[in-house]
């Protein structure tokens, strides 16, 4: 067992793994508590496991808790809460950008941080930003929305 | 149970101690043994309305109801439904779904029954209730006093001019929850002592196991592989140690070749022996009429082998000692997999408790009912509650698929052009009775049904315009390669591709308009009210004829038109389509959807509309880019990048129209707005580029063979 120290969500955390390749999401979602992020596909194919490490969204499934260590983690938990949901929060909620709700968590990091990179995106800069996150129910259109609403467009 | 903050989500958070808090008849939870409903003393009959029904001290209520929500909105409906006929707010209905020990069998969450079965049953036990409700004095409420009362049939519903929350576009309560990550799916669920397992899939479908080297994953900490005949598992304390034991666990598996091979499939299915034919259709006489027809005409087409494609693996956690077993699922239909699970494990069926919780949508019956048999084996095997995760290629290669179809059509015009005679003729997987056999249960050796069904394949081969001659035969073939099962819409995406894509032809043989060619065929004012609205929406254009549409950048744009009555009996659905198609690469791109929409009573129309736009989205993937690949042993089509589906950049513009008409019956509307898309997309890529695709998926390939080939 070998520790790894990290911020997440703000505070110094540690997490104990047996194995230095395993993949930040378990130790996310097994050990921390931080549900937020999904098992999609464990390939860096889908998104649903996005989480930002310092400020960028990445692929919590293919980020191994030792490249993670010493680094500053944000999971969704963090943005906002139902109660007071942070911005983009706010904008999917506002335009009902879910179904199934399973890819949410990485649409929405994945807008957070796009909108951080380019705060005023156009909606085919935001189709070309979200290309790499998976959405099977076809929510697409209100997902485009909230990320546009988001970003303070008129939509 | 004095509670008001009883809630759904309190429930399934509590897990295993789901009950705590929860009493009935004045037993707690504490009394009552995991897995044992009878104990439960909570009525679950489909006759009774304190089955559906519950009364808190704050005068709110719950409903109870077999039908869960797959991602499709159900939840708030039925609350909105019940709350109308309890006159009261929406926010005091709370609601429990698919838990087989608190919710009536109300059948599976399928073929768009959820509101329609589902609701209508809620409705009609909260329409029983109203008066006896409304007379319940506070001490009535204290004490959770019962209904006692039979669910009357005939209970008198609200006028619908009265209503004040159906169809009011009432805002979804989990999606703020699933914005900020506090959803809780049953891939999030865990209870003491939980294990991990994952289960190792042959590399040939029904292949034996021979060997199993256990000494390969002795450095993984905490972890044991499960065996059961060809059946194999890994059980481990971590998660990333089960999935490293499933991963490097050396096995050797039998050789074989068992199946086809997806290449060239249409043309064994053609020649595939058949079960029965069923003549579904059989209207006048089509040869005769075929043989006076001024001008026929004939085509084929093919729709693939596809995925569910579900985004999360499916998963489950089964809690299978002492006697009695719980397992906690997002199955479509949890009382039948209780059912199925207590036949098969030889448990008592008052032992067993399904608990319904959401997972990634599922669009039908995906990896679900198979993932849950897995961790059954496996907590029975290790005596600890197990959850079992597929991983990507499990899902994608595993799950039951929406089975391949072929559809040949003919069709003979009178000197008009009206449609003088149409014969349609199908090859569809044979039903067979019974439940679908599970993976593990047949690897592990263990006895169970092996049904055989993909939901109503054969509806909407026939044309809903005019025609006196219609004879529709269906060929139930005996083998098909994959496991088939229900994928949203079964048989009648591929049929109205076909009838529509078909009638676009036929339109244009006659010289007439394809909008204008529907509408001469239709005498229901419905129906041509979707058309219009459709039309109007889009700016359609008339074009009695063809004309080759001008190259522009290399890029030919097109217009198409279908119109479908879901099972000929349901949803009224007309779309629109823009196309944009590459003429040297095949290239499609979609750039505007319009689609009018009538089911009815409208129960929420913001739930509706997300529905409608997710289906045209979700079919225009399956039109362009799925195909379940497969070779003679096994599925290749295992990841997002063999089996990809749309991406962003492809989303068109979506305009939906829905029509309400509160004072006629509902009709669901998981799945109907699904089937005009591939008709409408062929339709438009034949006037974009003057190529007909009869085959889906329309990939870049065959769009420009097609262009090629004319």
């Amino acid at each position: 067992m070998a520790t790894y120290k990290f911020q997440l969500n703000g505070r110094p955390s540690t997490a104990e793994s047996w194995d230095p390749a395993q993949p930040l999401l378990y130790v996310l979602r097994n050990e921390l508590g931080q549900h937020g992020p999904k098992f999609g596909c464990g390939l860096g194919q889908c998104g649903a496991c996005t989480v930002l490490i310092d400020g960028k969204a990445t692929r919590s499934c293919l980020t191994t808790v030792r490249q993670a260590a010493g680094k500053s983690i944000t999971t969704i938990e963090a943005l906002g809460t139902p109660e007071k949901p942070d911005a983009v929060q706010a904008a999917f909620i506002a335009e009902q950008a879910s179904q199934c709700g399973y890819c949410t968590n990485g649409m929405v990091m994945t807008a957070k941080s796009l909108l951080a990179q380019n705060p005023k995106p156009t909606l085919e800069q935001v189709k070309q930003g979200m290309a790499g996150n998976l959405c099977r129910c076809g929510t697409h259109t209100r997902i485009l929305r909230a990320v546009m609403r988001a970003s303070g467009a008129a939509v | 149970m004095t509670t008001s903050t009883f809630s759904r989500r309190d429930l399934l958070k509590s897990g295993a101690a789901v009950l705590v808090g929860f009493t009935f008849a004045g037993r707690s939870a504490a009394q009552m043994a995991v897995g044992a409903d009878a104990a439960l003393g909570k009525p679950t009959g489909i006759n009774d309305v304190d089955s559906f029904l519950a009364v808190h001290a704050d005068g709110s209520v719950t409903v109870y109801t077999g039908k869960v929500d797959l991602g499709t909105g159900l939840r708030i409906a039925i609350r909105q439904m019940a709350a109308e006929e309890l006159e009261l707010p929406v926010e005091r209905v709370n609601l429990v779904e698919g838990d087989t020990a608190l919710t009536p069998d109300q059948g599976s969450t399928g073929g768009s029954t959820g509101l329609t079965q589902g609701g209508v049953q809620v409705r009609r036990a909260a329409a029983t209730a109203r008066e006896a409700f409304r007379n319940m004095t506070p001490a009535d409420l204290a004490s959770g006093k019962h209904f006692n009362m039979k669910v009357d049939p005939n209970a008198p519903l609200k006028d619908p001019k009265t209503y004040k929350v159906v169809s009011q576009p009432v805002l979804r309560p989990e999606v703020p929850l699933k914005a900020t990550g506090r959803h809780v799916y049953v891939q999030d669920f865990t209870m003491a002592g939980m294990l991990h397992g994952r289960v190792i899939h042959p590399p040939v479908i029904g292949a034996k196991l021979m060997s199993v080297d256990e000494s390969s994953i002795r450095s993984i900490p905490d972890v044991r592989a499960v065996r059961i005949e060809s059946f194999l598992g890994v059980v481990a304390k971590d998660e990333w140690a089960a999935i490293r034991a499933a991963r490097e666990l050396k096995v050797t598996w039998s050789e074989g070749q068992t199946l086809p091979g997806s290449t060239g499939l249409g043309g064994y299915v053609r020649n595939a022996a058949v079960d029965r034919d069923e003549t579904v259709i059989n209207r006048g006489n089509t040869a005769s009429a075929m043989t006076g027809a001024a001008k026929t005409f004939a085509a084929s087409y093919y729709w693939p082998n596809q995925s569910h494609a579900s985004l999360g693996p499916s998963c489950a956690v089964a809690d299978m000692r002492d006697g009695g077993l719980t397992v906690w699922s997002s199955a479509q239909a949890p009382h039948n997999l209780r059912a199925n699970m207590a036949k098969v494990f030889a448990v008592p069926l008052a032992k067993v408790r399904v608990v319904y919780m959401d997972g990634a949508g599922c669009y039908g019956g995906n990896g679900n009912d198979d993932v849950a048999a897995d961790a059954v084996l496996l907590s029975r095997a290790v005596n600890a509650p197990v959850r079992v995760q597929w991983m990507r290629q499990d899902e994608l290669g595993w799950d039951p698929k929406g089975p391949q179809q072929l559809i040949d059509l003919r069709a003979g015009l009178d000197a008009q052009g009206n449609i003088a005679a149409w014969e349609a003729e199908m090859w569809v997987p044979m039903n067979k009775p019974g439940t679908r056999p599970l993976l593990s249960i047949d690897a592990a050796g263990m006895a169970q049904d092996h049904g055989q069904g993909a939901g109503l394949m054969t509806q909407n081969a026939d044309p809903p315009y005019a025609a006196g001659n219609v004879r529709v035969v269906a060929h139930h073939i005996k083998d098909t390669p994959l496991r088939p099962s229900n994928l949203r819409a079964p048989g009648k995406i591929a049929n109205v591709f076909a009838v529509e894509a078909f009638t676009d032809e036929l339109a244009l043989a006659a010289g007439v308009d394809p909008v204008e060619y529907r509408l001469r065929g239709l005498k229901d004012p419905r129906a041509i009210e979707v058309i219009r609205r459709t039309a109007d929406m889009f700016g359609w254009k008339p074009r009695p004829a063809s004309a080759p549409r001008p190259v522009q950048g290399g890029v030919q744009i097109g217009y198409g038109f279908a119109y479908a009555r879901y099972k000929q009996a349901e949803n009224y659905v007309a779309m629109a389509m823009e196309v944009a198609v590459e003429r040297t690469t095949g290239k499609v791109s979609v750039r505007r959807v319009a689609c009018a929409h009538d089911c009815g009573l409208i129960v929420n129309p913001n739930a509706l509309r997300n529905q409608v736009e997710g289906l045209i989205v979700q079919t225009l993937s399956r039109t362009l880019h799925e195909e379940v690949k497969f070779d003679r042993a096994r599925v290749t089509s295992v990841d997002w990048v063999t089996y990809p589906i749309l991406r962003f950049p492809d989303a068109p513009a979506i305009e939906v129209a829905l029509i309400n008409r509160p004072e006629l019956p509902l009709y669901g509307a998981g799945e109907a707005a699904a089937v005009t898309v591939p008709g409408a997309l062929a339709n438009a890529i034949f006037d974009a580029a003057g190529a007909r695709v009869r085959t889906a998926p329309f990939t870049p390939e065959r769009v420009k063979t097609a262009i090629v080939g004319d």
